[in-house]
């Protein structure tokens, strides 16, 4: 899932990943986005403050992940 | 007793306030449980707390909230569960605008109830303090000229979250940035 300028950039709220594709952490899955999408997108996933949430819990980048995770990244936030 | 609510409904001030008063629910105690409709300890309530936030109309047209369905929620409770760990609530409401405002609109009401002001007035800042850097949320500003552009996070939010690090005796609010690879 991508919110926010990510969301527009990429153009798509969320994307499943194909068959065959298992990054094992969040570090991977970050590369793996990078190379597919590319340009501004990529850029932007890069920044060091661009968080990503795994079942809706901030985590690490050494996250590891598993089959059917929900994983969001998003920019930092500005509410209230 | 807690309550979060993300709203894309204008936010009635006067009702949420009443959910924290110690009068309404002594008034209706009788056929009510007090903890699940009104502050925990209804009769110890000695103060309430609270902040409203509006939409600043200084050159813009209208503002426009993202959220996170869900991890909002939990962020939100997350924010208040770190207050209760420091500071005695009988209860908290924190509500959230999203979707289209306009200027001079509530976007953000937190009210607390504690049995006296010191604890309230330290809970319901430090809640909204965690609340700016902490809750999925993300706004786009529309300028005068009509142009749409998401807001910046400010450094400042994150210093006001921080402070509350040694206050708690918890690592700072926020979220780290990470490692570059």
């Amino acid at each position: 899932m991508f919110f926010a300028r990510l969301r527009e950039l990429i153009d798509a709220d969320s994307i499943e990943l194909e068959e065959g594709v298992t990054p094992a952490t969040v570090a991977e899955l970050r590369s793996y986005l990078c190379a597919h999408h590319g340009g501004e997108f990529a850029e932007t996933l890069l920044d060091v403050n661009v968080f990503c949430a795994v079942n809706k819990r901030v985590v690490a980048e050494d996250h590891a992940l598993h089959y059917a995770d929900e994983i969001a990244f998003f920019p930092p936030v500005t509410g209230g | 007793m807690d309550e979060v609510i993300i709203t894309a409904e204008p936010i009635q001030m006067e009702a949420l306030q009443r959910k924290l008063q110690p009068d309404d629910h002594a008034s209706s105690a009788t056929s009510r449980s007090r903890t699940e409709d009104g502050p925990e300890n209804v009769k110890e309530t000695g103060a309430i707390v609270s902040f409203a936030g509006y939409v600043r109309g200084s050159g813009i047209r209208a503002m426009s909230l993202e959220h996170y369905p869900g991890m909002t929620e939990l962020s939100i409770q997350a924010c208040i569960d770190r207050a209760r760990r420091r500071w005695e609530l009988h209860g908290a409401v924190v509500v959230h605008r999203v979707g289209k405002l306009l200027p001079g609109e509530l976007i953000v009401w937190v009210g607390v109830a504690a049995s006296h002001r010191a604890s309230a007035f330290l809970a319901c800042e430090s809640i909204m303090d965690f609340l700016k850097v902490e809750v999925p949320l993300w706004k786009r500003e529309q300028a005068l000229n009509g142009n749409w552009h998401w807001v910046e996070a400010k450094s400042t939010d994150q210093a006001r979250a921080s402070r509350w690090a040694d206050e708690l005796n918890e690592p700072p609010a926020g979220h780290v940035n990470r490692k570059i690879q």
